[in-house]
């Protein structure tokens, strides 16, 4: 286990080291002299080679890098040429945002996924399995930008129902209700990615634990169906599940960005799009570093638990 | 996680199933949205870019069977055409992806030792970082934004994928009986590469080929929604639906008309892709 343990450190920190690399690269893929793309046209030589100066262009590569990542490990991601404020700020003030939309959405993932697989996984290829299955093979073909324009469309347009249309942010500082009813189209374009992912992973995985020994043995014991889901197979079924969990965060962020940016939700995509669009480089290139570095430790995360959950992993 | 995958891969007893006529229904519709994309010009199509200030938003009728959006262009016209970028970087960054990352992984898997070793952990690395962030990343910088670019950027993001599913595939090859026959009797490596192992990873390949596609062009869709993609005014279905973002009120059917279109060709190839895995007796992989 430690060892295991030690090998997965070592290689997350050869992941961060690659990603800060390609970051702080991200800027010289601008075209042409990167002083007159933030001066913008029209900035006269002298301006670009002060900035130029300013900026420690002059300087090799590698020292660059060095006083660049120096910088961030000391929580200075630079600050914003446009904004005038630091990057750290504005990141600060959307990562919640963001960590709310996807809290709440797994819950609702999960608390759907799990009983649905569960009733599958008892009558494999019966007509509800066959029901659901369609159903979700069919939603795994619905990006979630889609999922959330026709949200928009029915529940906010048709149904009116306040708070759930673009624009209608309500901060949870303020009020509650109102920054839930905003939060709820968000919530659900997310979950509904997630739980096709997880209803199919679990789905199978029951299946194939159901026709264990074990499960026989606790059957001709005369333990209830609903006992033997949940405390028999349920554990045995879920490594994959947390797995898949892991690798969907990924998903969860593009999903995030799209609702963000339709609704005007100022977490960390609307942000980035917004940053994008107004060449605010430093910006951009700020939020991809935290975002790209927090999906990886997320990852981690979930190695580690399913690692708890199945201690046979680890030991190859 | 290596383990868990090799383990995924074990093949389930005999049992083919027919492909079904719902599988042809979606081949011939992939088919006709090829033909489509590719025939854009000669089919009798009102001009996508063509503004009729006398026919804004109206609804779906004869004349524009989809209706018009919100400057008076052919919802229907600028569909089709729409289809062309899609179906571009769907084909285009998969060939990339799998130009570079199969015969990559079908290398590594057949050779085994260091140079496996490092690759593989290469990959892994680079695939623990979001394929989504990456493109963000580099379109948001690498300005003007083209098609090329796009298929560029996507197909190098989908290569450590790729390189992955054809490892793991090749392994659960290379150890069978007849591959070491044909070792013993002296055969060369080219030999057993193209002759042993490509036909038997194949059906593996070619549906995870086809789900591929359609998560290229799913990620393309996002991108053009977020305004990533293709400049305006070459219509592309995830930028027809970002424009539609504005207009939904008054006019929902450009929103509608896109997105169905882009749903249907990702659960056709999606359906297709899966069946033939089914078909072909290999048990769900994680993609």
């Amino acid at each position: 286990m430690l060892r295991y343990v030690i090998r997965r450190i070592l290689m997350l920190i050869g992941i961060v080291f690659i990603i800060s690399v390609g970051s702080f690269f991200l800027i010289h893929l601008l075209p042409g002299n990167i002083t007159a793309v933030i001066e913008g046209p029209g900035a006269s030589p002298e301006n670009q080679a002060k900035l130029f100066k300013l900026l420690g262009l002059n300087r090799p590569i590698y020292e660059q890098y060095f006083v660049w990542i120096g910088n961030i490990l000391h929580g200075n991601l630079g600050t914003s040429f446009i904004s005038q404020t630091p990057v750290v700020t504005t990141i600060g003030n959307a990562l919640p945002i963001d960590l709310e939309i996807m809290f709440l959405s797994q819950i609702l993932a999960f608390a759907v996924a799990i009983p649905m697989a569960m009733r599958s996984a008892r009558k494999p290829d019966g007509v509800i399995d066959r029901f659901f299955s369609a159903g979700s093979f069919t939603m795994l073909s619905v990006p979630s930008f889609i999922v959330i324009i026709l949200l928009v469309l029915f529940v906010s347009i048709k149904l009116g129902i306040p708070h759930t249309g673009p624009s209608s942010y309500v901060s949870l500082r303020g009020d509650w209700i109102g920054n839930l009813e905003s939060m709820a189209l968000p919530a659900i374009t997310l979950a509904a990615g997630s739980f096709v992912v997880y209803f199919r992973v679990l789905r199978s995985d029951l299946i194939a634990t159901l026709q264990e020994e074990f499960i026989t043995m606790a059957r001709s014991k005369g333990l209830s169906q609903r006992r033997i889901m949940w405390r028999h197979a349920f554990r045995p079924s879920s490594v994959a599940l947390l797995g898949a969990a892991g690798v969907n965060i990924g998903g969860l962020l593009a999903g995030g960005f799209v609702v963000q940016y339709l609704l005007n939700i100022p977490g960390l995509g609307y942000t980035l799009i917004a940053a994008i669009n107004t060449d605010d480089y430093l910006l951009v290139q700020g939020i991809v570093l935290v975002v790209s570095v927090g999906v990886v430790l997320i990852n981690f995360f979930f190695d580690f638990i399913i690692n708890i959950v199945d201690p046979r992993i680890s030991r190859e | 996680m290596l383990e868990l995958e090799e383990m995924a891969l074990v093949e389930r007893p005999e049992k083919k199933k027919p492909l079904g006529p719902l599988f042809w229904l979606c081949v011939g519709w992939i088919a006709l949205n090829i033909f489509g994309a590719i025939f854009a010009n000669v089919l009798p199509l009102q001009n996508p870019l063509y503004q009729n200030y006398s026919a804004i938003n109206v609804g779906p009728s004869l004349h524009h069977i989809f209706g018009t959006d919100d400057i008076g262009r052919d919802i229907f016209s600028r569909i089709v055409y729409g289809s062309r970028v899609s179906i571009a970087v769907g084909f285009g960054s998969m060939v990339i992806g799998f130009g570079i990352g199969a015969p990559l992984g079908m290398l590594a898997a057949y050779r085994r030792g260091r140079f496996d070793t490092i690759l593989t952990t290469f990959m892994y690395i680079l695939l623990a970082f979001p394929a989504i962030i990456a493109t963000i990343a580099v379109l948001s910088f690498w300005t003007p934004r083209s098609v090329f670019k796009i298929i560029l950027v996507i197909g190098l993001a989908s290569v450590p994928l790729v390189y992955r599913v054809i490892r793991t595939a090749t392994l659960s090859v290379a150890t069978k009986d007849y591959v070491i026959a044909a070792k013993v009797q002296g055969a060369k490596d080219r030999r057993i590469l193209m002759k042993e192992l490509l036909p038997n990873i194949a059906p593996i390949g070619i549906s995870f080929l086809l789900i591929g596609i359609a998560t290229v062009i799913a990620l393309e869709g996002t991108l053009a929604f977020l305004g990533l993609s293709v400049t305006t005014p070459t219509p592309s279905w995830g930028n027809m639906i970002n424009e539609s973002r504005t207009v939904l009120q008054q006019n929902p059917w450009l929103a509608i008309f896109p997105s169905l279109a882009l749903c249907l060709f990702l659960l056709s190839l999606n359906f297709i892709g899966d069946r033939l895995r089914s078909h072909f007796d290999v048990t769900e992989v994680k993609l």
